[in-house]
């Protein structure tokens, strides 16, 4: 009989070219997704070196972080933007490579389009040069993030040579009250970890909280795996994953699915497997949370208040918090529901799927958005607004003052003309807090779906329940 | 990337310590889309200033750099290594690097030379004085010289590193010395979803 294994040593083993004492593993790719960002340097390395894409059938390409969410027919003014989508059309073009271009019908943010196109599949490895490409192990594959050299390594040999990282299971326990989200999971488990208390691991998220998620919930909750420093999050496969699978174009229909999905199904770790690490969290005593500071483990509950420097452990922790209260223009003290907000952000690849539309949806129709506030709502993908669209949730959001936009990365980064001005604040569903992040000078808070429309409604940090 | 067996050319002394990544290449370089083209970037804050080292006609053309301790830190953008091969640099010699730099030169061939403090002194000195002097960088025995004055002195590279630049190995190179074993992975492969999905879309 073999030992038994957790769901990563499963996946890993399945992919393993080469392993050998002291030296990195080669670990086959099974699909590689490249943006306009980070791959131009890697085809031109492949041309310097005269090697071409060994495996265009496993390689997907959209364009996301640059592309404007103003309607299609606006042209695109940052001429280095723009550049960076043409030199993606001419690489996808010369090397044979499936692109989805802006105004794409199956065009949007990676992250997004991967699991809802069915190409991100279990027990597959994917890579992306992107750090959230953490998001797709909700499939129950392994999927990370790589830099570019890594990029031109996968597009050349469809292979990467990887130290093999460690497991961490992350338990979640307790009865999920009704307004916690999966985003509140994700903010609660960096909270407790730290943003390096992941680092060097593959994090498996486990327990009846997750098993209850919906797949846009577990995604949420594995893309936010790297704001923990962990290298990914995983998600072992259920009923729920192949549910959702099912009638994805890039999944087989009929007998051949089922055929998959049951093998499918062993993608679990065994039940007397080991992992390196262990950390429990009880959800029962959460309630909806958000960040206060200027990075993603600075949180506190809607309800809380902004904290005191002098309440952290360490000293480090002491002034990093006095830093970010200066940054962010807050007072110890203050109650988060007091705090006024500029904007509020819709989208990213943590919170832009269909589920996520639907709940702030669900808030927004309750009321309009406060005076003196701008609110956007930006759908993951093209696939992702249509949907709306025909469940009219558009309208929703347009007649509460919503700007109902197109795809992509949008006010996630500053790199794309939807940025926060000098002093802004922001109630953001993105994932990253970091100064400047959304634009220079810009203040965010991250939070759910729930809480940003909330926010946009009452115009200071709010609960669902504040909007009945 | 090409072999690198013996290297000889002229040097430039840069006589400072801390030379970290942002000032190699600074950030607003990093927007660029093509991977050649960074030597123009190469030190570009020192480089508006006439007197600065590069912009002496006596060292233009050198391929080596001569830097003081601690050459390379900071940011890990590998893009700091293309401007100084871009520029022209074949090798920098100095007390000691940026542990990610060291290790980014070496995957894309860019040779880095650990000697004593004095001897990068002492050879900076001598580039000082005659700047047109030629220097041999011997990589399979380890061995910086200049053999017009007869200055030679010894380093070690890590035996991987050597290895990679004397056979011309590249990350990707090694890799595909195991072509066949990635074939035969490839060879149990079920169809990729990305076949599935063009026949769904056409
Ligand atoms: S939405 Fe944000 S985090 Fe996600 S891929 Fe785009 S820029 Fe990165």
């Amino acid at each position: 009989m073999t030992a038994p294994q957790t769901l990563f040593e499963k996946i890993w083993a399945n992919h393993v070219v080469r392993e050998v004492d002291g030296e990195p593993t080669i670990l086959y790719i099974d699909l590689h997704l490249i943006h306009e960002v980070t791959s131009p340097q890697a085809f031109d390395g492949l041309r310097l070196a005269g090697r071409g894409v060994r495996r265009p059938d496993r390689t997907l390409a959209t364009a996301d972080h640059n592309v404007p969410t103003d309607p299609l027919s606006t042209p695109i003014a940052d001429p280095i933007s723009r550049r960076q989508l043409e030199v993606l059309d001419d690489n996808c073009r010369d090397f044979n490579i499936t692109l989805f271009p802006r105004g794409n019908a199956n065009q949007g943010i990676v992250h997004v389009i991967g699991p809802e196109l069915g190409v991100s599949q279990p027990g597959m490895t994917i890579v992306c040069g992107d750090s959230h490409t953490s998001t797709h192990g909700a499939l129950g594959a392994l999927a990370f993030g790589i830099g570019t050299s890594e990029v031109e390594h996968v597009l050349a040999t469809q292979t990467l040579p990887q130290q093999r990282p460690r497991t961490m299971a992350v338990n979640f326990v307790g009865d999920t009250p009704q307004d916690v989200s999966a985003k509140d999971l994700a903010l609660a488990l960096i909270h407790a970890l730290g943003t390096g208390g992941g680092s060097g691991y593959v994090l498996e998220y486990r327990g009846t909280p997750i098993s209850s998620l919906s797949m846009e919930g577990r995604m949420t909750l594995c893309n936010m795996s790297i704001e923990a420093g962990a290298r990914a999050g995983l998600v072992a496969v259920d009923e729920t994953t192949i549910s959702y699978l099912r009638g994805r174009p890039g999944v087989p229909s009929g007998s051949e699915f089922e055929a998959l999905a049951e093998s499918w199904r062993s993608l679990q770790s065994d039940d007397d497997a080991v992992f390196d690490a262990e950390i429990t969290i009880d959800v029962a005593t959460l309630s909806p949370l958000m960040t206060w500071g200027t990075n993603p483990s600075q949180v506190v509950r809607v309800d809380g208040v902004v904290p005191q420097p002098s309440e952290f452990p360490t000293d480090a922790e002491k002034s990093a918090a006095e830093r970010a209260l200066d940054y962010m223009g807050l007072q110890s003290g203050e109650a988060m529901r007091d705090i006024a907000v500029d904007v509020v952000f819709i989208g990213s690849c943590t919170n832009s799927r269909i589920e996520d539309l639907r709940v702030a949806a669900d808030i927004a129709q309750r009321g309009k958005v406060a005076p003196g506030v701008r609110a956007l709502v930006v759908p993951g993908s093209h696939r992702v607004k249509a949907q709306a669209e025909s469940e009219g949730l558009h309208d929703i959001f347009i007649s509460a003052g919503f700007e109902w936009r197109e795809p992509g990365c949008s006010m996630c980064l500053g790199m794309n003309p939807d940025q926060l001005l000098p002093g802004q604040r922001c109630a953001s569903t993105s994932n990253r807090n970091f100064e400047g992040r959304q634009g220079r000078g810009g203040r965010t808070h991250l939070v759910s779906p729930a809480v940003a429309a909330a926010t946009a409604l009452v115009g200071r940090f709010a609960r669902a329940k504040d909007v009945q | 990337m090409e072999p690198v067996r013996i290297l000889s050319g002229r040097g430039v002394p840069l006589d400072r310590s801390d030379v970290d990544t942002d000032q190699i290449i600074p950030s607003e370089w990093l927007k660029r889309v093509e991977r050649t083209g960074f030597g123009r970037g190469l030190f570009s804050e020192w480089r508006d200033d006439a007197s600065f080292i590069l912009n002496q006609p006596d060292f233009h053309g050198a391929r080596f750099l001569v830097a003081g301790p601690r050459f390379g830190t900071g940011s890990s953008r590998e893009h700091a290594v293309w401007a100084l091969m871009d520029y022209g640099f074949s090798a920098i010699i100095a007390p000691s690097f940026g542990d990610i730099f060291r290790n980014n030169a070496s995957k894309q061939g860019l040779v880095t030379v650990v000697l004593r403090d004095d001897e990068c002194a002492h050879l900076s000195r001598m580039l000082h004085s005659s700047p047109r002097v030629e220097l041999t960088i011997d990589v399979e025995r380890g061995l910086v010289e200049i053999p017009e004055v007869g200055f030679v002195a010894h380093f070690e590279l890590n035996p991987i590193t050597r290895e990679r630049l004397l056979n011309g190995w590249d990350d990707i190179g090694i890799t595909l010395l195991h072509e066949e074993q990635i074939a035969a992975h490839e060879s149990h492969l079920r169809p990729t979803p990305l076949d599935t999905l063009r026949r769904h879309l056409m």
